[in-house]
């Protein structure tokens, strides 16, 4: 069996967290597999960074620089990746399902014409003792009520994509892995080349690494709106989130969306206030350590996914909670 | 400037509905009988955008989908909407195809129609949400993609200047013609078809091509051109405790904290 790989991928400089998260996860299905774990990383200047890919995990990284790949760019990026794996032929490769993510893990596929899964929330070996082990992909159907298992039967690698925050890293560890230099060449004119990229500072906890995440959803509405979230949140130190019809209400930006077709978090602590329990949106915290539910319909769908469930009115529980843990707090 | 656009729609379960698709234990089927469907509404944004991209600069719009006889209803609405001609990839060989046999399929489709400047499509569907299909058939036609675009702008030449989106702030890239572009929701707001659009729309011409009509290779097309399977479809399992709290919101509040404090802490 081939190794496992790791898709590294970092903006201006800075590693995604969403890398280590695969690492974790790879160190883990490479052991199952007894073959080496490698990461792959593309940009300007960025050998420094390897040594944070191998303390999380790598035997090995791959590492590509030149002034061009400052950027990602969809087509040396992939052609690179591409020639890359064919060389090597790895039999399971792991991309972070990011925006970047998104745009690249589809064209290194298509050119190996090989199976790429989206968006995977479980990835497990089975048949490691035969010559053929298979990566099962778990991955949420239709609006994440249904689960479905893909496999890649007879093509390598096989390719999956998971989002920022399913994953664990492991603990960092001081060890030695060893760099391999690619050749770069980027003589080529580009057909699509990224020009400028400009960061948008997003106000708040980044949603994928808090601690607690309270999000809110239609039933807010009659309660006057996201501030009893937002107040919620900030005596937890944690962030808000919301809905589809949240977003939709204009109370929180697209990117604070949790749930299927937004993110997905896994902290210590989720709270759904407000919110009915609609698959789409449950689909985003299924890894949560502790959830907590709080509506006023008994019969809401969300108190089914709920460890702990508040029914009432929101306006006349929320403050009260937010009282209670001025109070007594809740870290340990 | 004259342009050939293509743009690219699925039909799909109506999502309001996704909660009735049900799984069939003994038979590991999915029904979703009854279930009305709809244009995968990223989709509509990937049109709405190819007609405002025609009325700037003249051209061709053709709404291309691949699917079932019914997917015609899709493609219907779509030349309702504004799109010029529309054909529907239709054959018992595409079925149980995965992203790459699709791509593969529109890819031939597509070929067959002969020039075109932009293929436009929704950035993921909403039933699962992939995303893949845009670039795979990208890179089958040989040409640029872009996904996540949130702007276009032409430039002088045959290039685009386009807005990426990111999680945070965006790329600004710059890409040529002929490419692949896969829209976001930002991009613009969908109209709806007028009364006149609907008339009209039943003189526009739909096309219905099989496998051999498009030229494409058995082995590339359908569940046999498909490198991945489905291997099991199961329930979630939710596995959480499940402890309603009722009863006076000070209490229950006091409540739920001390137990939240165990769980968290064990």
């Amino acid at each position: 069996m081939n190794e496992v790989w790791v898709i590294a991928e970092q903006r201006v400089g800075k590693l995604m967290n969403v890398s280590f998260e695969l690492l974790g996860k790879g160190t883990e299905l490479a052991r199952q597999l007894k073959v080496g774990l490698a990461a792959v990383l593309l940009g300007d200047r960025v050998r420094a960074l390897t040594r944070q890919l191998v303390c999380y995990g790598a035997d090995r990284v791959y590492v590509g620089e030149d002034p061009r790949l400052r950027f990602y760019q969809s087509e040396v990026y992939a052609d690179l990746v591409a020639k890359l794996v064919d060389t090597h032929k790895p039999g399971i490769v792991l991309i972070g399902a990011t925006s970047i993510g998104r745009d690249l893990a589809p064209r290194i596929a298509a050119k190996l014409k090989t199976g790429l899964t989206a968006h995977c929330v479980e990835l497990r070996i089975v048949n490691e003792d035969t010559e053929k082990p298979q990566l099962v992909q778990v991955v949420p159907g239709w609006g994440g009520n249904l689960m479905v298992n893909i496999a890649c039967p007879v093509r390598r690698p096989q390719i999956a994509t998971v989002s920022p925050g399913v994953m664990t890293k492991c603990d960092w560890e001081e060890r030695e892995g060893e760099i391999i230099t690619l050749a770069v060449d980027v003589q080529q004119e580009l057909r699509v080349e990224t020009l400028e990229m400009v960061h948008e500072e997003s106000t708040g906890a980044a949603l994928e690494e808090a601690e607690v995440v309270v999000a809110g959803g239609w039933g807010l509405l009659s309660a006057g709106g996201f501030e009893l979230v937002e107040e919620l949140a900030k005596v937890l130190g944690g962030a808000v989130a919301g809905t589809r019809p949240a977003v939709d209400s204009g109370w929180i930006p697209e990117h604070r969306m949790v749930g299927q077709s937004g993110k997905t978090v896994s902290p210590k602590l989720f709270i759904s206030v407000g919110a009915s329990g609609a698959p789409q949106f449950t689909a985003g915290f299924l890894k949560a350590k502790v959830v907590l539910a709080i509506d006023q319909n008994p019969n809401a769908p969300i108190f089914d996914v709920a460890d702990i469930g508040l029914v009432g009115d929101l306006c006349d529980i929320l403050p009260c909670l937010v009282t209670e843990l001025k109070e007594t707090g809740l870290r340990s | 400037m004259s342009l050939n656009i293509i743009v690219c729609i699925k039909q799909v379960p109506h999502p309001e509905h996704f909660s009735r698709i049900t799984l069939d234990p003994i038979r590991q089927t999915i029904s979703r009988e009854g279930i009305p469907a709809v244009i995968n509404p990223p989709d509509l944004h990937a049109l709405e955008e190819a007609l405002r991209i025609r009325e700037e600069f003249s051209g061709k719009v053709t709404a291309i989908s691949m699917g079932p006889p019914q997917a015609k209803c899709a493609l219907e609405e779509a030349l309702a909407i504004g799109a010029d001609d529309a054909v529907l990839l239709c054959d018992k060989s595409f079925a149980g195809a995965d992203t790459l046999a699709t791509a593969y399929s529109l890819a031939c489709g597509i070929k067959k129609l002969g020039r075109f400047g932009l293929i436009l499509c929704g950035n993921e569907t909403i039933d699962s949400g992939t995303g893949q299909v845009g670039p795979q058939l990208a890179e089958f036609l040989d040409i640029p993609h872009v996904t996540s675009v949130i702007q276009i702008a032409f430039e002088q030449g045959s290039s685009l200047i386009v807005k990426q989106a990111l999680e945070e702030g965006y790329m600004k890239v710059r890409v040529k013609l002929p490419a692949m572009l896969a829209v976001a929701k930002g991009i613009n707001q969908p109209r709806l078809p007028t009364v006149w659009a609907i008339m009209e729309a039943g003189s526009k011409e739909m096309q219905i091509w099989g496998a051999s009509d498009i030229g494409a290779t058995q082995d590339m097309i359908g569940l046999e051109g498909s490198p991945t399977h489905v291997t099991g479809i199961f329930e979630r399992d939710t596995t959480r405790r499940r402890e309603i709290l009722e009863g006076p919101p000070r209490q229950i509040a006091k409540k739920a904290v001390n137990r939240l404090h165990e769980l968290i802490t064990t």
